[in-house]
């Protein structure tokens, strides 16, 4: 079993390739909690300690402030600025409870990292205590901890959807044979409209992985789409999706042994459909369909025999310049 | 042309996925159909969807598409499902008791165009 950081880091990962960085960062900021980046192991600073003292302590941990705490509570926040006055006033031997800030703003360790933002926009302050549930001080967090947290796991989604994609892409290659293809194969249920579109966009996904252009992915989604909803409309029983991607072509095949169709021709007509009303208001049934799937794909043969079922193949040709896996010394 | 947080605004909608930097959105275009099959053929890539369906399929045909957004009109809110689904493949999605022509015109108003 996998830990529960990582499985929540498993649902960051950046779908359809050059995902947009900007809002990426935006959403880490809700995904994230301050917990995941504070500092940890803080300096605190106990308020009987003197100025004099403080300054040592910033000196030798190259910080600029630190949280003061009493008997695990904490009770102010102390930094440079506290510090030069006491320096002005020629005071370094008085207490740190004399200089220190006393009503400090503190954040939880369970928020959401955008909390903490939110309070370093408003406010022209450079750290802020982070609390537990029973208020007790568990970190700090600084703007550079929400900086370096924000990177680190970008980084760590990049690279895992890179080694994902690097992988996939290279299977034509590695595997050596004289025709190499990759079959999917995904079964579909009558009457499953709430599943309706899960076998497409998980073939579209897995095309994208493999190296096709997006054009590509999207007018393969569209036709299997199309298929796939006929069967959850139409096949009394089911049916079964098959698609065998090869470098150069992705063949889609849809199988059922529903009702069948009684004139194909007729079928093809664009706003012909012999959906029931019920599932034309959900939006089904436009009887666009075939329409779109013959728009979307090089080849299309339907067979259909009433009482027996219907079979739907479909082709896409890749180009040279789209066609999956490096290609190129094979040439 | 707007962005997805100028279209907001201005319609007032009600925004039912995770919250995103919506000023970093342009869409490209804009389409209104209620009929799934149409949706599939008309909306381009990157466009916003007007409809007053609200079931869990638009997420899959949202996603397919590479829509920018989804604008459910006339009070019809999806179930939890299907914005979780859309929250899954990436969907924004966004709610609104007007209807689709005062929707349309809005957006016509603002600056998006149909392709």
């Amino acid at each position: 079993m996998e830990n529960s950081e990582e499985s929540v880091r498993k649902d960051r990962v950046i779908t359809d390739g050059a995902a947009n960085l900007i809002s990426r960062v935006e959403e880490l900021a809700y995904e994230l909690t301050i917990g995941e980046v504070m500092s940890r192991n803080v300096k605190t600073i106990a308020p009987g300690t003197k100025m004099g003292d403080v300054m040592e302590t910033f000196r030798h941990a190259r910080i600029s402030g630190a949280p003061v705490v009493s008997n695990g509570d904490l009770i102010g926040i102390v930094s440079l600025e506290d510090l030069i006055r006491a320096l002005r006033e020629s005071n370094i031997q008085a207490p740190v409870g004399e200089y220190m800030t006393r009503q400090v703003m503190t954040v939880k360790a369970a928020s959401p990292l955008i909390e903490a933002l939110k309070v370093f926009d408003q406010r022209h302050i450079g750290r802020l205590p982070v609390v537990d549930e029973n208020n007790k001080l568990a970190g700090i967090i600084t703007k550079g901890d929400i900086t370096s947290g924000v990177m680190r796991s970008l980084q760590y989604d990049y690279q895992e959807e890179e080694v994902r994609k690097y992988r996939a892409r290279h299977l034509f290659e590695d595997i050596i044979s004289d025709r190499t293809s990759l079959t999917l194969r995904y079964k579909v249920k009558h009457g499953e409209f709430a599943l309706g579109g899960n076998a497409s966009s998980h073939i579209k996904k897995a095309l994208l992985r493999l190296g096709a252009s997006p054009q590509i992915a999207r007018r393969c989604g569209i036709a299997i789409y199309e298929a796939e909803m006929n069967i959850i409309i139409h096949a009394t029983r089911g049916g079964n999706i098959r698609i065998e991607i090869e470098p150069n072509q992705i063949l889609m095949e849809t199988l059922d042994d529903g009702p069948g169709i009684a004139d194909i021709a007729l079928a093809m007509t664009p706003g012909y459909s012999t959906a029931p009303d019920s599932i034309r208001e959900l939006g089904f049934g436009a009887g666009m369909g075939l329409k779109n799937i013959h728009r979307c794909v090089d080849d299309m043969y339907l067979d259909s025999t009433p009482g027996r079922g219907t079979r739907l193949e479909m082709r896409i040709n890749m180009q040279s310049q789209e066609q999956l896996g490096d290609t190129t010394h094979k040439s | 042309m707007p962005t997805l947080q100028d279209i907001i605004d201005q319609l007032e909608l009600k925004v039912l996925t995770v919250k995103r930097d919506f000023d970093a959105v342009v869409p490209a275009s804009g389409y209104a159909s209620d009929l799934l099959s149409c949706v599939m053929a008309g909306a381009q890539k990157h466009s916003v969807w007007v409809t007053l369906q609200s079931h869990a399929n638009i997420v899959a045909v949202a996603a397919l598409l590479d829509l920018s957004a989804v604008i459910i009109t006339e009070g019809a809110m999806p179930d939890p499902a299907s914005i979780a689904k859309a929250n899954e493949e990436e969907i924004n999605m966004f709610f609104t008791q007007k209807p689709i022509f005062y929707v349309v015109g809005k957006l016509w108003e603002m600056g998006l165009r149909s392709e």
